[in-house]
């Protein structure tokens, strides 16, 4: 599975997709749930919750480890995925169809400085042994 | 550093595994969904590569009464061929430096099924043990002419000959062998349609009993707490037999699947329930700890003279999230450590092993330290699940 072309990426490997409504779905990369093996819980952020980029907003966590998913930019949480409740392992079999939050961005603008597919796939590469 | 590989190293990769570091060794942890893998194991059937594993052959006049005080647990109560025990190896101290399965073949020969990460320690200990020589056992009647013609047995199992040679025995470490385990309540079937031949042989084993079929060793027994057979075969045939498993349609199970199928079974795992630094006793394992004779065994005197002030419980989370290894446990009796944690796809919850004061009780709530939030999880029994099902 290649990085769809049509979203932004961060280093942390979060996925975001730009809402026509000026929202961002944010999930957690193909890379990633690949890297954490199958998904049991995951803890969704509060809606209303304001956060600020970079900060922990959501945890998933998998048989293996327990992983922090984090803000791409500042703003505030307006919806959580709640049918990851009973089925997290959808993570795993479409990491790029289940998302995880939403937020609605303090500054539209911020999300054109996260990277895009080919950036994400430099930061994936490096890290390859 | 270059990982050990076994011999079916290329074909986990081809079967799409993704391999990890195990201790040293390049192991298949999954070869998709390890929550799929468990599920196979437990409803249908699974083989797993143990080829990592050590089989050691213990030969010779004196074996049975080496076994008896090398080991824990005792050999005694092996008492017709085929039959097998799960024991400790302990240190002097009444540390365990390993947990293993003996099977008795003949008087003359047993077999024993050591830990990977252990194996080289495992059998060193075991041959300078074997070496020694043998002091004599508490109640042995001194050793005098008439006394030379009795079985050894009559003797209190040790030869004239031990106290001026050692023991009379080999130590092999079979580095021909390879191990397949196929486990789950269809396991044992499967076998027999790729190899009818040891049918016969094998198809009245009862759990915990082997047969030795010429090329197969194969054993029921087993790390799953299914049903199954473990099987011992030459390594240049290992390839070939498990393509055949495959195509009569056993899937492979990596080690995490492995991991939580062990520990739903209630089984201790060497270097994380248990080391050199712990007791037997503390441990889990005292019903495999043979107290009750006058046999004398290495650890006998340390395991008397420290009674255990803690011991291994089962802890269910009551809470959303996964129990693992070291997070801290609180009792109102004191402190305590998760020694294995996992979620367990057989109860959808998460289960673990700690190692808590002996106070601490089944029915009990405790907290759990995980990453900065206390969670409740209960103080359980364990097997967490056997045979397919949940217990709890």
């Amino acid at each position: 599975m290649s990085n769809p072309s049509n979203l932004k990426y961060t280093a942390s490997h979060e996925w975001i997709k730009s809402e026509a409504d000026g929202t961002l779905t944010i999930g957690i990369t193909e890379h990633a749930q690949e890297l954490l093996g199958d998904m049991v819980f995951v803890e969704a952020p509060a809606v209303g919750r304001k956060i600020k980029a970079r900060e922990e907003v959501a945890v998933v966590e998998s048989v293996k480890a327990a992983a922090d998913v984090y803000a791409p930019v500042s703003g505030e949480v307006v919806a959580a995925n709640s049918e990851l409740d009973g089925a997290p392992e959808k993570i795993n079999s479409d990491p790029y169809g289940a998302w995880i939050f939403k937020i609605k961005p303090d500054n539209s603008a911020d999300v054109d400085t996260l990277l895009d597919a080919a950036a994400y796939q430099a930061v994936v590469d490096s890290e390859a042994h | 550093m270059t990982l050990k590989q076994t011999p079916l190293n290329a074909v986990h990769r081809a079967m799409g595994a993704k391999m990890v570091d195990f201790g040293g060794w390049d192991m298949p942890v999954n070869y998709g969904s390890q929550i799929d893998e468990h599920h196979q194991v437990r409803n249908d059937c699974g083989m797993f590569d143990v080829c990592h594993m050590r089989v050691v052959d213990a030969k010779g006049e004196g074996v049975r009464a080496f076994l008896r005080y090398l080991l824990a647990n005792n050999a005694d109560k092996l008492t017709f061929p085929g039959k097998a025990l799960y024991s400790a190896m302990l240190r002097p101290e009444g540390g365990v430096i390993d947990d293993l399965i003996i099977y008795f073949m003949s008087e003359q020969w047993f077999r024993i099924v050591v830990n990977a990460g252990t194996a080289d320690k495992d059998i060193a200990w075991m041959k300078q043990q074997a070496s020694q020589h043998a002091n004599p056992l508490p109640n042995t009647p001194p050793v005098g002419e008439g006394m030379a013609a009795l079985s050894p047995s009559a003797r209190g199992g040790r030869y004239v000959e031990d106290l001026e040679k050692g023991w009379q025995l080999t130590i092999t470490s079979r580095d021909d062998l390879a191990m397949v385990a196929v486990q789950g309540p269809n396991a044992r079937s499967k076998v027999w349609q790729v190899i009818p031949q040891t049918k016969a042989a094998t198809e009245n084993l009862q759990n915990f009993q082997a047969a030795d079929c010429g090329e197969y060793f194969i054993a029921r027994t087993g790390y799953t707490g299914e049903d199954g057979f473990e099987v011992m075969l030459p390594k240049k045939n290992v390839v070939a037999f498990w393509h055949e498993l495959n195509q009569a349609g056993v899937k492979p199970i990596g080690l995490g699947a492995r991991d939580t199928l062990r520990l739903e079974a209630g089984m201790n795992l060497y270097g994380q329930d248990m080391d050199e630094t712990i007791s037997p006793l503390e441990a889990g394992m005292a019903w495999t700890v043979d107290l009750k004779s006058e046999r004398d065994f290495i650890g006998k005197a340390a395991l008397l003279a420290n009674p255990p002030t803690r011991k291994l419980v089962g802890l269910l989370l009551l809470d959303r999230g996964v129990l693992r290894g070291h997070q801290k446990v609180h009792t109102t009796h004191g402190e305590g450590e998760i020694t294995s944690g996992s979620f367990s796809p057989t109860l959808e919850k998460s289960i673990a092993l700690a190692r808590v004061p002996k106070e601490v009780e089944i029915g009990d709530t405790v907290q759990v330290s995980i990453r900065d939030k206390m969670l409740a999880a209960k103080v359980v029994k364990y097997p967490f699940a056997r045979n397919g099902k949940g217990l709890l």
